[in-house]
């Protein structure tokens, strides 16, 4: 037998005599019924204020949450749950404290119905102004609400992008056929629903249901659906993108082909370059290659956020037990190739040994070191800028130092496809076509 | 053996995949960004859901109501996002919802360094909700352990039914480094109890022999109710005294009474060292390698590595410092997890070794320490 009513026997409703949130509560539950809706196939989502009782009212799935934030609740559940019918009560306070969501629903379109019980006020703490509160109304905030302009919401939801808007009085005979086309709506549905809080409002403002129905006629005017807006709505597009997804196949790994040329104990690699020099590939490439020596490999990087600029930092260590500290103080090998990366790790190469070698790209300055230094002039090899990191990896598997030419080899066809494959060739190619 | 690099954050992606996770939310923030991007390459095809947040607080708000309709929520973010997930981390402790937050710490305060890393949200993650209540916060050393601790945040999670925090830290989560993924260690995966049939349902009443409430999915066949208010076993508002206390005391006891059952940890300790050094997340790698390197010279000193922060593993705590001294806890701040030490170790030395510079501590800072 279908149910005669969906609300709360446990919990009756128990709002301010007069309250416009009892009377919507009431055609909601008309409109639940008459849709032939079981409890268990609604969720009623509210926030805080005297609109987030709504939930509790019915005997529905329900979610009561914090201020402003029943919009996020609401979206997944719809996703996780798309037979469900989600339904959102907030007030115009929700509708302030939580903008961006509403903004970023309407742009959104999930499937679910956002009903706004306008009463121009917070009515639990003492009826200050809200985000809707006219500048000539008389409200617990003094003077403020007569500097803030109120928000049009129906203006905002079609501005954002919701493809459902209306906007309607508690007291409209109407009221239930328009809450059932928005929760029958297939997208994101808006309403925003005017109404009297004789707890704070009515006592000092000049309000009737007469006078909320002269004065939202014009915009009654477009209410329904957006056409401008209209698309498919959030769920349905989302499984469509991710069904043509595809699969990540899972780590499978480098197996150990080759000999490192330095078999035993630990190598460190410090990379010194710049924003675009394509630094932190390169030192995976290189942390690649140790792995196909059967080496433990650590990278560590630094950049700044502004990814085009500034300094791009990478520190390698090789070794063939397990590594635990990341950092280090004194590397074995220094790639120099920019002035950004070796201002950075300035102090560093005053405390350089004898044995340390150090790649200087051609015309970058060093501080003084007792490192050997070894000068490439890339530019001469005929290197893109780009490609200066995989450069200087070349010129150490030259040098047999650390990697060998076929570990990067190796490590290049396991990172690399295709013409990508093929110019990173090139690159190591013109390093060893170079003279020494 | 075939090795694999791969840094923290892809490994936090996969452990969560591996624990059946089918749900993320998050909002892009350096150094925890990349957690979210494999996550965008691992779930869509599989059925599960991906969203970007329009903020932080949203993408916390997602993940409730995803972990409310019965599916295994990750989210990820760095200290600011930690700051707007607060008032949803309340609503988790307090209304018992599932989830598991990875916190990619970098040096704060406030937006801080984007790209440095830090151990600095320590005490923040524990005291990041309203009312004080405790929260689990797991920290991994490295890559293995970024897969290996998701898998169990995700088992903590359901069993408490709470939020568990996994404290990462740039050092760790951007840092590429080998593993052998194959031979992780996996964790049998644990899931929230759903309330058996035929007997009316009480959302927060704890299940029989337990203090954990059954769990009915929003959407599903019976009717579920949650709310972020002071509520009572029925799930609805409560002003009884009785009923308050008994439900918040609860929340407490629930994880800190079983704290010695998830106290993960590593000790490597040496019969006769006066010291134990004792550490936690990417400063254990330092700790290890000084350690190392004096027992080398003959010095004979203890390493303790917790990998359970919070609730604090009294119990092991004590047993980890009994026969030593001086307890040294080294960790990248200022000294935020040395107070529970101390606090528990009243009869031991406690000294704290640490920076906040945006550097690793490196393991010479601690031998000298260790000397001191
Ligand atoms: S305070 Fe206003 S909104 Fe709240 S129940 Fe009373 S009349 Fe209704």
């Amino acid at each position: 037998m279908p149910e005669t009513t969906l609300l709360n026997s446990q919990r009756p409703p128990l709002f301010c005599p007069g309250c416009s949130h009892d009377s919507v509560l009431k055609v909601l539950d008309k409109v639940f019924v008459n849709m032939g809706l079981a409890a268990n196939q609604i969720c009623m989502v509210s926030d805080i204020g005297c609109s987030g009782l709504f939930d509790t009212f019915f005997n529905t799935h329900a979610f009561h949450g914090v201020h402003g934030r029943a919009l996020t609740y609401a979206t997944a559940m719809k996703l996780c749950r798309p037979e469900l019918n989600v339904v959102v009560t907030m007030g115009d306070g929700g509708l302030g404290i939580g903008g961006a969501h509403v903004l970023s629903a309407c742009r959104r379109n999930a499937d679910i119905t956002l009903l706004v019980l306008n009463n121009f006020n917070f009515g639990m703490t003492g009826g200050q102004c809200s985000a809707t509160t006219p500048q000539d109304a008389v409200v617990g905030s003094g003077f403020l609400n007569r500097l803030d302009l109120p928000l049009d919401l129906q203006k905002v939801a079609r501005a954002a992008g919701a493809p459902y808007v209306a906007v309607a009085s508690t007291y409209q005979k109407d009221l239930g056929a328009i809450l059932r086309e928005a929760i029958e709506y297939k997208g994101f549905s808006v309403v925003e629903i005017q109404g009297l809080c004789p707890g704070r409002y009515t006592k000092r403002n000049q309000i009737s249901p007469k006078s909320i129905a002269e004065e939202i006629a014009p915009a009654q005017e477009f209410n329904g659906e957006v056409k401008e807006n209209v698309r498919p709505d959030y769920g349905q597009a989302y499984r469509a993108q991710a069904a043509a997804q595809r699969k990540v196949p899972r780590p499978a790994g480098l197996q150990a082909l080759y000999k490192p040329p330095q078999e035993d104990g630990r190598q460190t690699v410090m990379l010194l370059g710049a924003a675009g020099q394509r630094a932190i590939t390169a030192g995976e490439l290189a942390g690649m290659a140790g792995l196909l020596a059967g080496l433990q490999v650590t990278q560590k990087n630094e950049y700044n956020i502004t990814v085009l600029r500034g300094p791009s930092i990478t520190e390698l260590i090789f070794s063939a037990t397990p590594i635990d500290y990341t950092g280090i103080t004194q590397p074995d090998v220094v790639l120099a190739l920019a002035p950004e990366g070796v201002e950075r790790r300035y102090g560093v190469f005053a405390q350089l040994p004898s044995q340390t070698l150090v790649i200087r790209a051609a015309g970058v300055e060093l501080p003084e070191t007792r490192a050997q230094v070894e000068t490439v002039d890339f530019k001469a090899l005929g290197l893109n800028k780009l490609d200066w990191a995989l450069g200087s990896l070349a010129v150490m598997a030259k040098m047999n130092k650390v990697i060998s030419r076929e570990m990067l080899q190796a490590a290049l066809e396991a990172r690399f496809r295709g013409k990508v494959l093929e110019a990173s060739n090139q690159v190591v190619d013109k390093v060893y076509a170079g003279a020494a | 053996m075939a090795l694999t690099l791969m840094e923290g954050n892809e490994a936090i992606a996969w452990g969560a995949f591996d624990a059946g996770c089918q749900f993320f939310a998050g909002y892009p923030i350096t150094p925890a960004t990349s957690i979210y991007s494999a996550m965008l390459q691992l779930l869509p095809p599989e059925g599960g859901i991906v969203l970007q947040g329009e903020d932080e607080i949203a993408s916390m708000g997602y993940c409730l109501g995803a972990s409310m309709c019965g599916h295994k929520a990750l989210t990820a973010t760095s200290g600011p996002g930690i700051s707007l997930y607060s008032e949803h981390i309340s609503f988790a402790i307090g209304s018992e919802i599932p989830l598991v937050i990875v916190n990619v710490q970098r040096l704060g305060p406030s937006t801080g360094s984007a790209t440095r890393g830090a151990d600095g949200d320590i005490q923040f993650m524990r005291w990041s909700n309203t009312g004080g209540l405790p929260a689990i916060v797991l920290a991994p050393v490295d890559a293995a352990d970024c897969y290996t601790l998701t898998i169990h945040a995700f088992n903590l999670s359901e069993r408490f039914r709470c939020p568990v925090f996994i404290a990462s830290n740039k050092e760790i989560g951007l840092t590429r480094e080998s593993v052998d993924f194959d031979a992780l260690e996996k964790p049998a995966l644990v899931e929230r109890v759903v309330a058996p049939e035929g007997q009316p349902y009480l959302p927060f009443r704890p299940s029989p022999d337990s203090e954990v409430p059954y769990f009915l999915p929003i959407g599903g066949e019976r009717i579920s109710r949650q709310t972020s208010s002071t509520h009572g076993e029925n799930g609805y508002i409560t002003t009884s005294p009785a009923e308050i206390s008994a439900q918040i005391e609860r929340l407490e006891r629930k994880l800190v009474s079983a704290v010695d059952s998830y106290s993960f940890h590593e000790a490597d300790l040496s019969a006769g060292a006066d010291t134990l050094v004792l550490t936690y997340g990417v400063s254990a790698r330092a700790a290890r390698q000084a350690v190392n390197e004096l027992r080398g010279k003959g010095q004979a000193v203890s390493l303790a590595v917790l990998k359970t922060l919070w609730p604090v593993p009294t119990a092991l705590l004590r047993q980890l410092a009994q026969g030593h001294k001086r307890v040294l806890v080294v960790e990248m701040n200022l000294g935020q997890y040395s107070r529970e030490v101390q606090r528990v170790l009243t009869g031991h030395e406690v000294q704290h070794v640490g920076q906040m510079d945006g550097v690793l501590i490196k393991p010479s800072q601690i031998k000298e320490a260790v000397h001191a």
